[in-house]
């Protein structure tokens, strides 16, 4: 048991500390609405430094060196991962190209056409986006019904995709789309690539309840892409799903945010008869409960670091891992609105404690818990992948898609 | 990186685990448990002790093998798993770890040996009556060499030769050490929710005792046994906890309802899911505590409470729901669920409750963290 890196670890997380501080964008110089994650100001700076990372070699670490990447070790990238977050630095700009679409792309489709695409992206000059999600197709997700069919050498797509997180500012997306309906649904899907200018191509931001508009829909009306655009076999598209969604899970990302300091600090801060609302048994029986989940969601990471460590594969507390950290931070927000009382209700930056952090949690925690995967299918994830349940009983099992039953 | 055991540790567990489905069979667990007249399963005792296990932490100077903390929280995972109707913990965790911390040097010289060679099975006397481990008055005196007044309940008090006994003196507590077949101690055996950890009601009258090293705060050091205790009680618990939910799993598979298996259906998957995270939940915090145990960390107290608390929710859980998936036979003196049930409420209570942990969890992290502000 211990946390310590070995020699080369320790090494390698000492050359990418001091390139990072070296290279890492000063954003004290930007107006602070645009400090913001999506803020024009803040996009330009992130953008500028992974076109540095591009050139440093860091921009897909463990990528192999055929593909453009450095060919390092999942480690070598979850320590830059781990040292990007200790600084405080967030791009989920190209986390989606990099992390999870381009690595499925060049699986496979490793073409001229797609190589092109690989420089810009690590370069920070195209951002790309996911559209797979559609308004059947949620936690279905092979509940497809956008079409694409063959017209010559081209392809016609139409149809409606949604969820789609950051498609306002991507120039490319990976869409998948549903080549034969006489299938069963996993087996007529077909993948591909698009350009998010090509005509036919309609994004609308969604406003969500927790204000923002980070989330689109994305309509496809008669989108004509060539065949060089197919990702994989025709009707093989739900291998590019499975791809994407194996590199997500090997994925590292900081935690940072609202957690259990955060909620000493504002009990402390709330006057309470004698003393503060930190006095109250219930609250310090609360927050017990609520410090073993956080430092489970700390610890599981380095669970996976030490899987990534002996070039194992992640194992099954990643699918934990989401539960808790969901969990915890809508139980958070909730208890920290309670601790302030009536004063709770306020959401306003002047007012509220920490600027309304815990608002803002209270409200976008609803959603953290259905985006990525809901709960609901974390939890038969691990029922059927980890525990070895069965699946429930399926009604569309070897049915051809179009029979199979469905609602509006 | 490797929080994680290492593949030396992984073969000793899986070593430990073979021999324990070998000579701790979940009958062995039912003789104890059937048997009011048992304390504890000594042929297994003596297995264990033949395996080395007593002397897992203790150091070589003292007789022990000195395998180390890690190995011994595999042990005691493995231990908890089997629900071994032994009194380990008491032995090994709580008596041997007290003496190795507060004893003198003579004390560890003639006690740890016998301790490896399993000739001496000891236990801390604390608890007098309801409520905290922490709250006082305690009316148990030392005075003149020796003691007297009552403890209840003294777990595997009926099986052990030797105790720690908490009791008090002038100006405060003290730890004492009593051979419990002295004269003027009297024992009798209590029942219990988890008979096969048999406890006791001892009473003292002018027994002989010495104090432990060169004595010191009582309520302070019986807190820091109890908190590397905690830690191997955690392991304990998470072993069982993890054979709790494969029971429940193992049976959702084979158990058919409405004409397929009662874990196709998501009431049954879901509920076994929200166990296996609070077992992960467990599982993280405990070889936090394992860490910390191994390299004396300052961290102990904060990791040791977490450790007990997500450990003591996780195995609850697990015990509880396996029943609950059983159904109707789960709720039988046959099924063997209960054995967990049990051991479960056995472990969570042993060495103070489950609110009183997560005080001292939320007290720890509260001065942790005004420490860790004021330092910056």
């Amino acid at each position: 048991m211990n946390f310590e890196d070995n020699a080369e670890e320790a090494a390698y997380r000492a050359k990418v500390r001091r390139w990072i501080v070296a290279n890492k964008p000063d954003l004290s110089k930007l107006a602070p609405d645009q400090r913001l994650i999506w803020a024009e100001g803040h996009k330009a700076a992130m953008h500028a430094y992974q076109k540095a990372k591009a050139e440093a070699g860091y921009a897909c670490i463990s990528w192999p060196e055929e593909w453009g990447g450095a060919g390092g070790s999942q480690i070598e990238e979850a320590i830059f991962a781990q040292e990007e977050a200790d600084a405080g630095l967030h791009l989920p700009y190209f986390m989606t190209g990099l992390k999870m679409l381009l690595p499925a792309l060049l699986e496979h489709a490793d073409n001229d056409l797609t190589r092109a695409r690989v420089g810009p992206a690590m370069r920070g000059e195209e951002i790309w986006c996911q559209l797979f999600s559609e308004p059947s197709s949620g936690s279905d997700s092979a509940g497809i019904r956008t079409t694409a069919t063959q017209d010559g050498g081209d392809w016609i797509i139409n149809g409606q995709k949604v969820w789609n997180s950051g498609a306002q500012f991507a120039d490319y997306g990976m869409v998948i789309t549903r080549t034969d309906p006489a299938k069963p649904k996993h087996k007529g899907l077909t993948a591909f690539w698009l350009g998010m200018k090509t005509p036919g191509v309609e994004v609308r931001p969604i406003k969500t309840m927790a204000g923002d508009s980070e989330l689109n829909e994305v309509f496809l009306e008669e989108v004509r892409i060539p065949d060089a655009q197919r990702i994989g076999e025709i009707d093989n598209g739900w291998a590019v799903v499975i791809s994407t969604l194996m590199n997500e899970r090997a994925a590292i990302g900081g935690s940072a945010g609202l957690n259990w300091p955060e909620m000493i600090e504002l009990a402390s801060s709330i006057s309470a008869g004698e003393g503060t609302a930190m006095d109250d048994p219930a609250f310090r029986d609360w927050l017990a409960e609520l410090y073993v989940n956080a430092e489970a969601k700390r610890l599981l990471t380095f669970r996976t670091l030490t899987a990534l460590s002996r070039g194992e594969a992640p194992g099954p507390e990643g699918s934990a891992g989401k539960l808790i950290w969901t969990a915890l931070s809508q139980d958070l927000a909730s208890e920290a609105l309670d601790q302030l009382g009536p004063y709770g209700l306020i959401d306003d930056p002047e007012l509220s404690p920490l600027g309304g952090a815990f608002q803002q949690r209270f409200l976008w925690s609803a959603g953290i818990r259905i985006g990525g995967g809901t709960d609901e299918i974390m939890k038969n994830v691990i029922a059927e992948r980890v525990l070895g349940l069965p699946g429930d009983v399926r009604v569309d099992k070897g049915v051809a898609f179009r029979d199979i039953p469905h609602g509006r | 990186m490797n929080f994680d055991y290492t593949d030396e540790q992984k073969a000793l567990k899986d070593e430990a685990r073979r021999f324990l489905a070998d000579v701790c069979s979940t009958e062995k667990v039912r003789a104890v448990l059937d048997d009011p007249g048992a304390a504890y399963d000594e042929g297994l005792w003596a297995r264990l002790v033949e395996q080395g296990w007593c002397g897992a932490a203790i150091p070589e100077a003292y007789g022990g093998y000195a395998f180390g903390y890690v190995e011994l929280c595999a042990l005691a995972e493995e231990l908890g798993r089997a629900v071994a109707p032994v009194p380990f913990a008491s032995s090994i965790y709580q008596f041997a770890e007290g003496v190795l911390a507060f004893g003198s040097e003579d004390q560890k010289q003639a006690i740890l040996p016998q301790v490896t060679t399993g000739e001496v099975i000891g236990t801390v006397a604390f608890a007098e009556g309801p409520g905290t481990v922490e709250a006082g008055p305690f009316a148990t005196r030392f005075e003149g060499g020796t003691i007297s007044g009552g403890k209840l309940p003294v777990i595997d008090g009926i099986g052990a030769t030797h105790a720690i006994v908490q009791a008090g003196r002038e100006g405060g507590y003290g730890l004492y050490l009593v051979d419990l077949s002295a004269e003027g101690v009297t024992r009798e055996p209590v029942a219990t929710i988890d008979p096969t950890r048999g406890a006791a009601k001892i009473t003292f009258d002018g027994a002989p005792a010495e104090p432990l090293g060169e004595g010191g705060e009582g309520c302070q050091q019986l807190a820091a046994i109890h908190d590397r205790a905690a830690i191997l009680l955690a392991f304990e618990a998470l072993g069982g906890a993890d054979r709790a939910l494969e029971m429940a799993r193992d049976y959702a598979l084979e158990r058919y309802a409405f004409g397929r298996p009662i874990g196709s259906y998501q009431a049954i998957k879901h509920k076994l899911a929200d166990v296996f995270v609070k077992n992960e939940v467990a599982r993280a915090n405990a070889y936090y505590g394992a860490w910390a145990l191994s390299t004396n960390a300052p961290e102990l107290p904060v990791a040791a409470a977490a450790a007990r608390v997500a450990a003591s929710n996780a195995y609850w859980l697990a015990a509880k729901e396996n029943i609950q998936t059983h159904g109707g036979i789960g709720f039988t003196w046959e099924a063997d669920c209960h054995l967990h049930y049990r051991r479960a409420k056995h472990l969570s209570l042993a060495i103070g409750g489950l609110r009183e942990w997560k005080k001292r969890l939320t007290d720890r992290v509260e001065a942790a963290h005004r420490k860790g502000r004021a330092a910056a």
